[in-house]
Parts: C-alpha cells; sequence; structure tokens
C-alpha cells in the first residue's frame, strides 16, 4: 500500500505568522490578482495579435474573439499560479525541496486555497458548487417568470436565450461533479481506507478550475449572452456574439476538471483500497463513483476537442463546421452528443450509488443484489456511448441507423432496472426509517420512474417525431436529472453533513424543505409533459396563448421549487452557523467505515491502516459493528 | 406490527398480497388509460403518420402503465408495512438476493424492451420514417405518386418550394388532402426544425442537407408550423399556419401562386435539394 507514510510537514505553522505576512503569498487575493491581470495580458495579447479579415469587423464592432479567448486563457492560469499550483513543479524542476502537502494543517485558511487535504476539498466543492447552483436556480427563476407571459415581457428573446443557456450549461456543467466533487472527494479515500487521493494536487485542481469556469460563464453576460442553450449547435454557435466564448471556455474547463477527477478517483479506488477490500466489498457508492469516472474520463475529451474546433471556427475562420467552407453542422451534433449522452449518465450514477449506499442503512438490511446493481452500473457506463444519435433522431444523420440508436437505447432501461429492483429488493420487509435521506431517496425512486417511463417514447422513433425539441424532452430530462442527481444530492447533504462537519440540521426545517420540494418539483415538471404534447418548443420565450393558463402554474411552481430551496439554506445557516447542535457520532447506525472514525476527521484518516472483511452491509445479523474494524475507532 | 420481534416468523404472505394489489390494478388502469387517454394523446388524427403517432403513443403508455404501478404501488406498499416501528431499533431479515426473482426481473425486462424495440422498427419503417426527417435517401419510400414540397428554413421563416409548379416559392404552405407529400426539408442558415405539430411531422433544416419526410394528410385543416431548434432570438417567433385543402382547391392556389410569384420565380436559383448560400461569416 502507497499509505503507509504520514510524514507531516516540517514547515512551521502558518497561522501563526502576522496578518500582513499571511497576505503575502500563494494564496486567493494574490490568486485573483494574478488572474485579472492574465485577464487584461491576454486581452491586450488578443489585440496585437489579430488581424486579417475578421480583424476589421471586430475593430468596427468591437469584437473580438481572439482577444477574449486569450484573456480568459491567461486568466485562468494566472489565477491558478496564484493559487500556488506551479509552485510544486517548479521547485522539482528547479531541484529544491517541494512542499509534499499544502496547506493542510492550516485553520480556516484552509478552506480558501489549494490544500491537498481530500476533507477540504470536499468542503470546497460543496459550498462552491452549491453557489453556483444556486446562480443556475436563480435563471431558473427568471426564466419562468418570463413565461408568465406568452409573449416577451420582463426580459428580451436575446436576454432570455442567455438566461435559458446559462441555466442549463450551470447546471450540466458545475452539477456533473454534484456528487463527486463534494462527497466522492471527501468519503471515497476514507470508505477504502487510504489516507488521501491519488493525486491530491490534481484534486484540488479539479476544484480551481470548476470555481475558475464559473465566474467564467457568469461573465457572459458581459459580452452578450449566448443564444444556443447548453447544446451550443453550430453553426449558431459561430455566428453568435462573444458571449459564446465564455460557454467555450467554460464547458472546456470543466471538461478538463471532469477528465482529471475522473482521473484520479479511478486510480485511487485502483491502487489504493485497504487490505482485505476486494472489488466484491466495495461500498456500492465507490462502484457508482468508478462508473462514473469511467465516463468523464472517456468522455469529457470529446466535449474539449469539439469546443477548441469550434474556438477555432470562431477565431482564426476555419471551417470545421461551417457548411459554406466545406465543413458540416452534423460532426458538432455527433461529437457534442458523443460526449453529451454519457455526460447525462456522469450526473445519473452518482445518484445511484447514494440512494444504494444509504438504503441499507435505513432499512437494516444488506444490500439486495450488490452484483447486480454493479453490473447495472458498469452496464449503464458500457451502453451510453452507444446511444448518442437518439438526440437526432429526427435531424437526418444517419437515418437508416435509427433502429439502432431505439433499441440500444431501450437496452439500457435493462442495467437501470437492475437499480430499481435492488432498491425494491432492498425495502422489501425491510425496517425503514424514514429519516430525511431517506425521504429524498424515496423521492428519487419516484421521480426517476416518472423520468425513465417518459424517456421510453422518446427512444421510440415515431413518438419522438412529436416530442423531440419540445418541453416534453425537457421535463423528462429534469426528471432524471432534477429528480434524479438533486435529489439524491440532498440526500447525501441531509446523510453526510452532520460527519463533514459535526453539527446536525434542524430536522423539523429538513422535512419541511422535502416535502415543499418533492410537491413543488413535481408540481412543476408534470404539466410541462402536458405543455409539450401541445406542441410547445423548447427554448421560447413566446408560445401559444392558451397555453398560458398551464405555464402560469408551471410558473407559480416553480417559485414555491425556488422557495423550498430557500428553506435549506436557510436551515444550513441557521443549524450549521448559529445553533450548531453536535451531532452524534454515529446518528444513523451505520456500519460503513466513514462513521467509525471520530469527528472531525483527522488530516491523515487513520492512524494505522484498516482492514476489511466484508462489504458496510452487515445489517439485519447482529447489532454490533460488522464490516469495517478500523484499528483506532475513537480514537 | 410494533409487537413483532422479528420479521422472521409468520407474517402476512406479502408477496402474494402485493401482486394481488399490482395485478388488480394493472387489469383496471390498463384498459382505462387506453380508453380514456389514448384518445386525447397527440397529435390527432391529421394525417396518417399522426393517426399512427397516437397509436405509438397509446401502445407505449399501456406498456409503461404495468412499469409505473409495480414500481410505484410497491413504494406505497412498502412505506406501509415495511417500517420500522416507532422508537424501535429492529433489523430487517439479512436477505442478500433471491436468484429466481432477479432472473425473472432479467428475462422479463429485456423481453419488454426488445419487443419495443421491433414494435418501433416496424412501425417506423412500415410508415415512412412516420414523418420524421429521414435524411436524404430514405430506406423506405412509399410507392405510387407523390408530392413534393421543399420546406426553406432561415433566420427566421419558413418558404415552400414546389418543384413540379416551375419551382415557384411562396410564404404559405398548402397541402392537398389524401395525397402523398414528399417534404424536402433544408437550411440557408443555422440548423432549424420544421414541425408541423398536427401533421407528425418534424424534421430537422440542416444547411446544406435535404432531409426527406413523408406525409399524407387526411382532414381538411389548418396546421401549426413551428421551428423546433434552438435557431437565435427570434426562434420563438418562427411559427407559421399551414393549410390542408382539397385536391381541386389546392389546384387553385397553386396556379394562384405561380402567377403570382412569376416575378420572383424567374431571378430565384434553379430547383435544386440543397442551397448553399455564400459562407456566412461573422463580418463578412
Amino acid at each position: 500500500m502507497s499509505t503507509t507514510t504520514a510524514a507531516a510537514p516540517s514547515h512551521p505553522d502558518p497561522t501563526r505568522r502576522p496578518l500582513w505576512r499571511r497576505l503575502i503569498g500563494f494564496n486567493l487575493l494574490t490568486a485573483v490578482l494574478l488572474g485579472v491581470g492574465g485577464y487584461y495580458l491576454g486581452w491586450w495579447l488578443g489585440h496585437q495579435v489579430n488581424g486579417g479579415k475578421s480583424f476589421e469587423y471586430q475593430a468596427a464592432s468591437d469584437e473580438n474573439d481572439v482577444a477574449l479567448l486569450l484573456a480568459y486563457v491567461f486568466g485562468v492560469v494566472g489565477f491558478l499560479i496564484g493559487l500556488g499550483f506551479a509552485n510544486y513543479p517548479l521547485s522539482r524542476l528547479l531541484g529544491r525541496p517541494a512542499s509534499l502537502r499544502e496547506k493542510e494543517h492550516e485553520g480556516i485558511g484552509r478552506y480558501f486555497g489549494l490544500c491537498t487535504d481530500h476533507k477540504v476539498v470536499g468542503i470546497q466543492y460543496l459550498v462552491g458548487i452549491g453557489v453556483f447552483f444556486f446562480v443556475g436556480g436563480l435563471n431558473a427563476m427568471l426564466i419562468r417568470t418570463e413565461l408568465l407571459h406568452p409573449t416577451p415581457t420582463v426580459v428580451g428573446p436575446n436576454q432570455y436565450l442567455s438566461l435559458v443557456g446559462m441555466h442549463g450549461t450551470m447546471m450540466m456543467g458545475m452539477m456533473t461533479s454534484g456528487v463527486l466533487g463534494p462527497f466522492a472527494n471527501y468519503f471515497v479515500p476514507i470508505m477504502i481506507g487510504a489516507r488521501r487521493m491519488a493525486f491530491p494536487r490534481i484534486e484540488a485542481l479539479t476544484f480551481w478550475l470548476l470555481m475558475a469556469a464559473g465566474f467564467i460563464l457568469t461573465s457572459t453576460i458581459f459580452f452578450g449572452g449566448f443564444p444556443t442553450g447548453w447544446t451550443g449547435y453550430e453553426p449558431l454557435n459561430d455566428q453568435a456574439v462573444m458571449g459564446m466564448d465564455s460557454y467555450i471556455i467554460f464547458f472546456t474547463l470543466v471538461g478538463i476538471s471532469m477528465a482529471l477527477l475522473g482521473l484520479n478517483m479511478m486510480a485511487t479506488i485502483i491502487t489504493m483500497r485497504a487490505p482485505g477490500l476486494s472489488w466484491g466489498r466495495l461500498p456500492i457508492f465507490v462502484w457508482s463513483v468508478f462508473a462514473t469516472s469511467i465516463l468523464m474520463v472517456l468522455a469529457a475529451p470529446m466535449l474539449i476537442a469539439t469546443l477548441s474546433m469550434a474556438a477555432l471556427d470562431r477565431t482564426i475562420s476555419t471551417s470545421f463546421f461551417v457548411t459554406g467552407g466545406g465543413g458540416s453542422s452534423y460532426l458538432f451534433e455527433n461529437l457534442f452528443w458523443f460526449f453529451g449522452h454519457p455526460e447525462v449518465y456522469v450526473l445519473a450514477l452518482p445518484g445511484f450509488g447514494i440512494v444504494l449506499e444509504l438504503l441499507p442503512v435505513f432499512t437494516r438490511k444488506p444490500l439486495w443484489g450488490y452484483k447486480l446493481a454493479v453490473s447495472g452500473m458498469l452496464g449503464v457506463t458500457l451502453l451510453s456511448f452507444f446511444v448518442w444519435q437518439h438526440h437526432l433522431f429526427v435531424s437526418g444523420i444517419n437515418a437508416d441507423l435509427r433502429p439502432f440508436y431505439m433499441l440500444s437505447t431501450e437496452i439500457i432501461s435493462i442495467p437501470t432496472g437492475f437499480i430499481f429492483m435492488c432498491f425494491m429488493g432492498t425495502m422489501w420487509r425491510a425496517r425503514t426509517t424514514f429519516t430525511v435521506p431517506m425521504l429524498f431517496c424515496m423521492g428519487w425512486a419516484f421521480n426517476f420512474l416518472l423520468g425513465g417511463l417518459s424517456g421510453v417514447f422518446l427512444s421510440d422513433t415515431p413518438s419522438d417525431t412529436d416530442t423531440h425539441g419540445s418541453f416534453f424532452v425537457m421535463a423528462h430530462f429534469h426528471y432524471t436529472i432534477m429528480g434524479g442527481l438533486i435529489f439524491t444530492f440532498f440526500a447525501g447533504i441531509y446523510y453526510w453533513v452532520p460527519k463533514m462537519t459535526g453539527l446536525r440540521f434542524n430536522e423539523r426545517m429538513a422535512k419541511w424543505h422535502f416535502w415543499l420540494m418533492f410537491v413543488a418539483f413535481n408540481s412543476t415538471f408534470l404539466p410541462l409533459f402536458v405543455l409539450g404534447m401541445k406542441g410547445m418548443p423548447r427554448r421560447v420565450s413566446e408560445y401559444a396563448p392558451n397555453l398560458q393558463g398551464l405555464n402560469t402554474w408551471v410558473s407559480i411552481s416553480a417559485f414555491v421549487l425556488g422557495f423550498s430551496m430557500l428553506i435549506f439554506l436557510f436551515n444550513t445557516v441557521y443549524s450549521l452557523i448559529f445553533v450548531r447542535r453536535p451531532a452524534a457520532s454515529n446518528p444513523w447506525g451505520s456500519k460503513s467505515i466513514e462513521w467509525q472514525i471520530p469527528t472531525p476527521v483527522p488530516v491523515n484518516n487513520f492512524e494505522q491502516i484498516p482492514t476489511f472483511d466484508s462489504d458496510p452491509y452487515d445489517y439485519g445479523t447482529q447489532p454490533s459493528i460488522g464490516g469495517a474494524e478500523p484499528a483506532t475507532a475513537g480514537a | 406490527m410494533a409487537a413483532e420481534p422479528r420479521p422472521i416468523g409468520p407474517e402476512p404472505n406479502h408477496a402474494r398480497r402485493f401482486g394481488a394489489i399490482w395485478v388488480i390494478a394493472t387489469l383496471i388502469a390498463t384498459p382505462l388509460v387506453v380508453v380514456l387517454v389514448g384518445p386525447i394523446l397527440p397529435p390527432g388524427n391529421g394525417s396518417e403518420q399522426a393517426a399512427g403517432h397516437v397509436t405509438d403513443n397509446t401502445v407505449l403508455l399501456a406498456m409503461a402503465t404495468p412499469v409505473l404501478l409495480l414500481v410505484l404501488i410497491y413504494l406505497i406498499y412498502a412505506s406501509i408495512y415495511f417500517r420500522q416501528p416507532r422508537g424501535g431499533a429492529l433489523e430487517g431479515p439479512p436477505v442478500r438476493g433471491n436468484s429466481r426473482v432477479q432472473s425473472t426481473w432479467i428475462v422479463v425486462t429485456s423481453l419488454l424492451v426488445l419487443s419495443l424495440a421491433i414494435y418501433g422498427t416496424v412501425r417506423l419503417e412500415s410508415d415512412y420514417g412516420a414523418g420524421s426527417g429521414s435524411g436524404p435517401n430514405p430506406l423506405t419510400v412509399p410507392s405510387g405518386p407523390k408530392l413534393p414540397v421543399q420546406v426553406i428554413a432561415q433566420q427566421w421563416a419558413f418558404t415552400y418550394r414546389y418543384p413540379t409548379y416551375g419551382g415557384v416559392e411562396t410564404p404559405h404552405l398548402v397541402l392537398p388532402v389524401n395525397q402523398m407529400i414528399e417534404l424536402h426539408v433544408t437550411s440557408l442558415d443555422v440548423i432549424h426544425s420544421f414541425w408541423a405539430y398536427q401533421l407528425g411531422v418534424k424534421a430537422d433544416a440542416n444547411p446544406h442537407v435535404d432531409n426527406v419526410a413523408f406525409v399524407k394528410p387526411t382532414k381538411l385543416q389548418t396546421f401549426n408550423i413551428r421551428c423546433a431548434e434552438l435557431c437565435g432570438i427570434w426562434h420563438g417567433e418562427m411559427s407559421d399556419l399551414g393549410h390542408v385543402v382539397s385536391g381541386p382547391a389546392f389546384n387553385t392556389w397553386i396556379h394562384q401562386q405561380v402567377v403570382a410569384f412569376a416575378p420572383a420565380t424567374k431571378v430565384l436559383p434553379p430547383y435544386s435539394t440543397t442551397y448553399l448560400p455564400e459562407p456566412t461569416r461573422r463580418g463578412e
């Protein structure tokens, strides 16, 4: 095992330095300064190098894609250097001793910089992603405000499309790491009995890349927004104003972050499992993280490549996707969905993992059908690379292959069905306690059921002819992603945050949050199926006047849904900042190893690497602790 | 419930009870869904293809209903009967699987899925693409006379060319009833999608691509046309009304169009399955 050394860093404790000394150095302040500096350097350079035909146009209209793209790239590089990401490689290059682990012993400051402790990164992710989740949610509220009326009222059509694009891109981009970022980073090393991730510095890099990406996407409003939605289809992409470059850089950074995160997870899970933790004893959550990581590593590079080509089309007038120049808009659709479909399973799979991980704890039964659950996840992983053209059933691309994509799409419901079977099997004759995390798991089952069954209509080409590109699709993927991922995201928050912080949530408010969110969610998205069937296309701010009644209903429900998020936010601030009631050391009676070690978890997790002699689902036999037996429990 | 010490003792036969509830609910709900919901499913019976979609949607709904009920009733049943008694700390039975249940589930879902795929394929190809855009060379082509109509999409309007009437291009779509129409959908700029809602037709308009869809309108009516692919700021406004009229009325209309647009037809590029306008780069 590579985790036997626990050499504490030898540098002096930095928290004792005076304030002025702490402000100088590699920290968030430096990072922001260098980021802004890099941004303006890139902007200036872009204006120097950009010539030729497009220059005339750009001079006339103050549009310079080269400058903006360079500004973003230089800004991100400056930001990362400022955080200290260049220190380690530079020290190694110069033959100086490099700091192996960064900021792990600092106080609260370690949350505001490059920290290689996986637990700190997990909490950074939770807060960082949470912020952008709320920004994306706010966009949705504005979209629904506009849709209260069948003609543009609150925002113009251009701003409306920007809102739609920002909402979709923010959610699809930031929330890809919604579970893997906070929960996998925090708990996978613990669950497999390791002291750290395989590549701690890369782990921190994935987080800070994502944060930079989030700010870049938000900055699109200063450059006119982008009109393409999250899919960024060409040639509309090529036609769009500079705000499109924000989208391109955002998704490229997200792609890099995803690929690195996946790679890191795979390396950790493959190489750093504690003695006795065979593949057959791995917690099911770790399996779902592993499956998701495979998807991330294989799919994300496609996105990076595609968007790089789009950026070249926009700047130096290549013609990958421009029909008039010999390119093809089909190429973009093909490449994008080859990434895009695995991407939606990147969002769904960690949800499966959380649900099946939590279920045994609250039903007091072993996970029913462990092997089936694993094969279900791996089956989804494999099949998700063979279905992408079902997004293009009416596009005319490879029309003769549609029966194949119909078949492959419908086949993917078999491994997804395994997850449901394991869910139902585990609940069979169980002793279920309906705690808040369990309620969210039940919510997942209901929502994902409706999401999956509505997918049957979309996978059938004749039926899809009516529903493609309509609100029906929109309702379908909100049921699978919001109903699937976000519900399990909250299940994870209510389940694990007491471990991460040592504090407990107010349960009454948490239950209010669940019920309001569940009812409002269904009240928002069920009518959207009807709206889609009645012929309302996606991404429009103008619609037929006879659909206004239903749209008003949906908007009001959406506001209630938004309000339920405010309850959560209030509960978080109230319980975790003001009241601060300490959580029990194992409030759920879980047999999983993360609940057997002290809270807060020590920097090195375990004094001695634990050994495992079973999976963590040893419920229903005896009340004593089974599963993992950490050598230093309670130490 | 609360008095039982361990769940292994004699309990009601949950499997039989749950199974009975599910079978009864399915037997009641599925015919109700077919009879009550089926007829109101989109997109109506404006064309042979649209009517086919209603049938397909009804079949899919009828197949989905038992699955929906299975999980839904199970969730409710389990919430009622498999609870931890208040304040209790009971453990469930340590069952880790049941190979008979698992293999049955796998076989049943596989059969369901395969039958869905076969059904979908047969319906798609026997109905000449079922009104969907089937690319430049559709796999199945209806025999007999067809009226070719070209749909040209651009930001943010549709125009229509009738190649068998001298290639006249009009801003109105009028189709004769009970006549197989061969739609050729293409675009002059970005990707659009031609969606004739009541006819059950949807075909993406891609630049430099001829996307063919077949439809046979069967009802005299006015139908809605919308763009179904995000194409820029006025995407939401890109809508139109089309008309299905009788054969003689169509002949009268098209000859009026030929005369009215004769000056424009002369300067139009000759009819072609696709047009390649000057590459539109920003700023050029």
